[in-house]
């Protein structure tokens, strides 16, 4: 076995024994992005210098006996590129950030940090994330492993990838409305958005700021679980991360799901869906309910119009949030003949076309005349999309769906329709305007063997019930154990 | 519903935005029809619904007034495009 492909309580073991080093490891995952790279295009930078230095540094800790145990000790993970990490290149895979190096290091990753682990580089997004194929990235195309012509997701593609490719043992995204789950579905990986609040944002670089939350890709749900004790819990630098007491999330590990309800929502099997993936979310509920548990048809009768919901309430407060793109502080500057002048030729050379879509419609959305129209309607509707999940949730533990539509799509299919784009997050986006967690895991793939994915929702902070059933099903299967050949 | 030229005009300088001519005609007819999906919100009574702004139940989160970390001033103005030792230099604001 090469030592790229471990996860990482495989490698912790290994560090752990002292057969290999982490030297070794992060010398194995290089090799790998140097065979790999130049096909799947995950990485936005890539950290060599720091990545040996950080090695360095933690292996003179465990010789020295500074830090003796910890699950993250030595082990290399990506970082989505909207996360900021300090004296490093934070790009958010926008043209207007190009130069932008993080004065700062964001919650997250300090925690990361904190437990030894070690940056092996920066992942390629859709430009600020706004994006379900990671192609509306300023810089690069990434590719789906699994077939190189086809999307990763989006928007934390590079991350995606960059696990299922074995460029990294983990990784982090971010997820405002699906950017997590989405690509975990459409690489072959596990992908899980905690519950808004749960996970600080601060020095995540804001799209939506009542929907961004970080949350890990990785290859199994134990080292998801590993890496969400880690990066869970509030932070006063976060003003909306919530002051709860964080759950051992180990604790779920091995427990059964015997009489846990599980809710199908009606709504989520409709016209149109891929019949393939229907038949693996329905064998995989089956199998759920061979493990013990009790699955139930629920009603989320207001699923059909949370995607115009969140275009209009993300839109609207990216419009916003971009606003601090001016030139003037940081990134790109392209000088005008006065200060607007100035301002109106930086944004316009720096954003692509996607982020300039939302931007104007954010900006209509909110705009004199509209605003009760769009952004207060859409609020509105945001409270009864909650409001369907709290009923659900009253009569079963956790909620299954598919996590996509369609497994991962070609390459140019829908990046001319912004709107068939924005539909193909249609099972993820009420979750997070619900602000409730999701993850996603494999549970099948196509003819053209392409993965599929089964996502899995929760209670607010209540992750570890899906994480339970994530394990037990993950126990039960092998879905989780293909790796695309590269 | 139609977005017209000279609202996308409007639209883009209020967004501090200089669009192509291409630009101006494409967005106009993609906003029109993403802002057409839209008007499926207008199905639904939402008389008397509480707007969502946020999920959580927090508000007004308030900390001590003492001094904590901020970022070093060289620091903070690595990034900036134009300066002086301590300063941002940006374009003359006041005519």
């Amino acid at each position: 076995m090469k030592l790229y492909s471990l996860t990482i309580s495989e490698a912790r073991n290994l560090l752990d024994r002292k057969e290999i080093s982490v030297k070794d490891l992060v010398r194995s995952l290089y090799e790998r992005v140097d065979a790999v790279e130049e096909r799947v295009k995950a990485f936005v930078t890539i950290t060599r210098d720091e990545a040996f230095k950080m090695a360095e540094e933690v292996e003179k800790e465990i010789t020295e006996k500074t830090k003796v145990t910890g699950p993250l000790i030595g082990i290399p993970l990506a970082i989505k590129d909207n996360i900021c990490t300090k004296g490093i290149l934070t790009t958010c895979s926008s043209k207007i950030l190009s130069n932008f190096i993080s004065p700062y290091e964001s919650t997250a990753t300090s925690r990361l940090i904190e437990q030894g682990y070690v940056l092996i580089g920066k992942t390629n997004m859709d430009e600020f994330a706004m994006g379900s194929s990671t192609e509306n990235s300023g810089f690069q195309v990434t590719r789906n492993p699994w077939n190189l012509e086809r999307i990763p997701g989006g928007s934390s593609g590079g991350s995606a990838s960059a696990v299922a490719s074995d460029e990294c043992i983990a990784a982090l995204g971010s997820d405002t409305g699906g950017s997590i789950r989405q690509p975990a579905a459409l690489c072959g990986v596990v992908g899980l958005k905690p519950t808004y609040g749960r996970v600080s944002r601060y020095g995540l670089v804001a799209f939506a700021s009542s929907l961004d939350q970080i949350g890990p890709i990785t290859k199994n749900v134990r080292d998801a679980v590993i890496l969400m004790n880690i990066i869970s819990g509030h932070d006063p630098l976060d003003s909306t991360s919530a002051p709860l007491p964080v759950p051992d999330f180990t604790a779920v590990l091995g427990q059964e799901i015997k009489g846990i309800k599980i809710g199908v929502p009606k709504e989520y099997f409709i016209e149109g869906m891929d019949r393939e993936v229907e038949v693996s979310v329905k064998e995989a509920i089956k199998n759920l309910e061979s493990l013990g548990a009790i699955s139930v048809e629920v009603s989320l009768p207001h699923t059909g119009y949370a995607v115009a919901t969140y275009y209009v309430l993300a839109t609207s407060e990216a419009s916003s949030n971009l606003a601090r793109y001016d030139g003037m502080r940081y990134g790109l500057r392209v000088e005008g003949k006065d200060l607007v002048d100035t301002y109106m030729n930086t944004r316009a050379n720096g954003f692509g076309a996607e982020v300039k879509r939302r931007i104007m419609l954010g900006t209509y959305a909110l705009s004199s005349g509209y605003y009760e129209a769009y952004y207060r309607k859409a609020q509105q509707v945001r409270t009864l999309i909650k409001k369907d999940f709290e009923k659900a949730f009253q009569v079963v533990d956790v909620i299954v769906t598919p996590t996509s539509p369609t497994a991962a799509f070609k390459l140019g299919e829908k990046i001319a329709d912004p709107l068939q784009m924005y539909l193909s997050d249609i099972f993820t986006i009420s979750v997070n305007l619900a602000g409730v967690p999701g993850i996603s895991i494999p549970c099948g793939f196509t003819s053209n063997n392409l993965p599929i994915g089964l996502q899995l929702i929760g209670r607010h902070f209540d992750e570890e019930s899906i994480l339970k059933v994530a394990y037990a099903y993950e126990q039960a299967t092998e879905w989780h154990k293909r790796r695309p050949n590269l | 519903m139609r977005i017209s030229k000279e609202e996308i005009e409007h639209i883009a300088s209020l967004a501090r935005l200089y669009l192509s001519e291409e630009e101006k005609e494409l967005f106009g007819s993609q906003l029109s029809s993403i802002l057409d999906y839209m008007e499926k919100l207008n199905e639904l009574d939402t008389k008397d619904i509480e707007p969502t702004s946020h999920v959580l139940p927090l508000s007004n989160v308030m900390r001590d007034d003492t001094l904590g970390y901020s970022i070093p001033r060289s620091d903070a103005l690595m990034n900036a495009p134009d300066r002086t030792d301590k300063f941002y230099r940006v374009p003359k604001i006041i005519k």
